[in-house]
């Protein structure tokens, strides 16, 4: 390697694979933290892809794909909510419905979309500042998704540390009676939390389909889904933590591709092993601290409300 | 996957049905198991072009069904025995993966006849079949050595496999046959198909200089890269032009449709027998895509590379060949006889890196 000319183009391309992650991972922190355990992240992806992909399509606009695909991921987490919030199905289970139901509605429905193309969405392009060597393009170079990922990253944590909000939301993650007691709508937070969190999965899959691979495949998502709940853990359910797993997880998958290229001689098929075998001794490692977990895990994880009981 | 159990189950039932009404016009029931989904625009998708040339040539005589997105594992062995138990008496197992699989449903399903992709064990109901993609492959490494200016050319490759190393070597040769100077960098992704890891990988390509991209892997993604940055590549499996109208200069078509239909019929009027088929451009097993975005003279070149290699005076694997070491694996004269490419496990000279064991 010599030098700078190749550390850009490798920073960009970890950026492009792990912003998908940051926004899935960040939606489902949401969800969990409210005491919502939603496995189907895949399936909010997959559609998100499907329904991005084909509403800038049919519209020509980035922006209204990027929406649709919020939105198809708004609607799967309904799902998802009304069997798991108001049906009192076991979220395990339908989470892992909803994924297996994701992947094949797309499949059905996307038929039609295979083999079009879109425009790649917009990058950034400031005249002076972005022509910086190595930073620039970096920094002031980006398309929008990217800033929003961090602003979503940013407004989250704001939103869990120092909002009223945020503290009703954790406070139902933490102890669904105790909030209940107090009077806060638990199931009604639970809805939001998993709307939001669904829309951010959308979202993860619009910049699947409309940047990382510009196209719509079947199982596009290949997955990224399941990468982005076990970052959740990584996080210790902290949204600035997520961000150095996400890229952390996203850096190790394209340096690994960058070595073999320059001849590395550490066999590929350990070379592709090393994000998730980084992601799980981290994940170790974190575990063996157990006052650190139960500090920020939701106590009422994965469990039903409901409050006659 | 669950949708196409249901469609099969569906078309099972259906015939079922119509053999109960009608008894005397039995149609034989042929059954194929794809590995991806049909919409992969490449592997799976072609060998179901397949399946519907054999709906179209046969008509009722026939009839039809498949479960796509199969993995390969015990997933496999659970389809086939389902269409082996379910009346069909042909059933094609379309990827390396379902060969052991094949062969202990076969031991148990005497009665049904089976055709594995690209394997090498046969048993008395099961042929091998596959397509000498690496002729195809030594024609675009031609032209991708008279297209490159970096004389440094990258390559995706899914696993290090026999089947995907033959391609690289035989791709070199091609290239190294117009252009001496060219070396091939690959990049193994360890899946066959993952769009966004194929994506990446071919940009970590493109970052390290090289300015033409070919690939073994299943989707379009690491063209579409290739169009994005400007560079030229080929399609995989069947034309991808639609992904990159400006990158790609051709691409490497399966076609498995006449050998389908030779087989189906086999089967009806029963003059099936067990065997190993390996076509290749001169039987149109393999055949090249529409020569794009070419100067006249590379197309003309390439043209004329393909028409050599059916009129048997080229042979991609002719020697002198040396390995990487230097160690010559056939001397000038010789070709690499086919038991040698089906185990193919080491780089011709010009590849770079290691291959990993």
């Amino acid at each position: 390697m010599s030098g700078f000319e190749h550390l850009t183009p490798l920073i960009l391309t970890v950026i492009t694979a792990s912003t998908p992650l940051l926004f899935a991972a960040a939606g489902e922190l949401v969800t969990e933290r409210s005491g919502v355990l939603n496995l189907g992240v895949e399936g909010l992806m997959v559609t998100g892809a499907l329904a991005a992909f084909a509403g800038t399509y049919v519209s020509g606009s980035a922006i209204i794909g990027v929406l649709c695909g919020a939105l198809a991921g708004v609607l799967m987490a309904l799902v998802f909510a009304a069997l798991t919030l108001s049906l009192l199905a076991n979220q395990v289970a339908t989470g892992l419905a909803l994924t297996i139901f994701g992947l094949g509605l797309t499949s059905l429905l996307g038929s039609g979309f295979i083999g079009v193309t879109v425009e790649n969405l917009p990058k950034l392009y400031i005249p002076g500042l972005s022509e910086i060597p190595v930073l620039g393009p970096i920094v002031f170079g980006q398309d929008a998704m990217v800033y929003l990922s961090f602003a979503c990253v940013g407004g989250i944590g704001w939103v869990l540390a120092r909002t009223r909000v945020g503290l009703i939301l954790r406070a139902v993650g933490a102890s669904h009676d105790s909030a209940h007691a107090l009077g806060y709508p638990v199931i009604r937070i639970r809805y939001m939390a998993t709307m939001f969190g669904g829309a951010m999965g959308g979202i993860a899959g619009s910049y699947l389909s409309l940047v990382y691979t510009p196209m719509w495949a079947e199982n596009l998502t290949a997955g990224r889904g399941w990468i982005a709940l076990a970052l959740v853990v990584f996080s210790t359910w902290r949204p600035g933590r997520l961000v150095v797993g996400a890229y952390l997880f996203g850096a190790i998958t394209v340096i690994q591709l960058h070595a073999q290229g320059l001849g590395v001689a550490v066999p590929s098929q350990f070379l592709s092993m090393t994000p998730y075998l980084v992601t799980i001794m981290v994940l170790v490692v974190i575990s063996r601290d157990r006052l650190k977990i139960q500090l920020n895990a939701p106590a009422c994880l994965g469990r039903s409300f409901h409050p006659a009981q | 996957m669950l949708r196409s159990t249901l469609k099969t189950l569906a078309l099972a039932a259906i015939g079922g049905a119509m053999l109960s009404v009608s008894a005397q016009a039995e149609p034989t029931k042929v059954g194929f198991i794809y590995v991806g989904p049909i919409s992969d625009h490449g592997w799976s998708f072609r060998h179901d072009v397949g399946r519907l040339a054999i709906e179209k040539e046969l008509g009722d005589k026939v009839k039809t069904s498949y479960v796509e997105s199969v993995s390969e594992g015990p997933d496999a062995e659970r389809v086939i025995s389902q269409l082996a138990s379910s009346g069909h008496k042909l059933i094609f197992t379309t990827s390396f993966g379902y060969m052991n699989p094949t062969l202990k449903v076969a031991k148990r399903f005497p009665g049904v006849k089976f055709e594995h992709a690209t394997g090498y064990k046969q048993a008395a109901n099961v042929a091998t079949y596959s397509a000498r993609f690496y002729e195809g492959r030594y024609v675009i490494g031609a032209i991708a050595g008279k297209m490159t200016k970096s004389n440094v050319i990258g390559y995706v490759g899914a696993y290090p496999i026999p089947e995907v190393v033959r391609g690289i070597n035989a791709f070199l040769l091609g290239a190294r046959s117009v252009n001496p100077k060219v070396s091939v960098k690959v990049v193994w992704v360890n899946s066959w198909y993952d769009p966004g890891k194929e994506a990446d990988a071919a940009k970590a390509l493109i970052d390290q200089g090289v300015d033409v991209l070919a690939q073994h892997t299943d989707s379009p993604a690491p063209l579409q890269v290739a169009e994005q940055r400007g560079i030229v590549g080929f399609g995989q499996a069947s034309d991808n032009i639609a992904f990159a109208p400006k990158a790609q200069l051709t691409a490497i078509i399966d076609n498995w449709d006449k050998y389908y239909v030779e087989r189906a019929k086999a089967v009806i009027d029963g003059s099936w027998k067990k065997g190993d088929v390996w076509g290749g451009l001169k039987s149109t097993m393999v055949s090249m895509a529409p020569y794009t975005n070419l100067p006249a003279d590379v197309k003309a070149m390439a043209q004329k590379v393909e028409a050599d290699i059916i009129a048997g005076k080229v042979h991609p694997f002719a020697g002198p060949i040396k390995d990487q070491s230097g160690a010559l694996k056939a001397k000038a004269g010789e070709t690499l006889d086919d038991g040698t490419l089906l185990g193919m496990n080491w780089y011709v000279e010009g590849v770079e890196g290691k291959l990993p064991q």
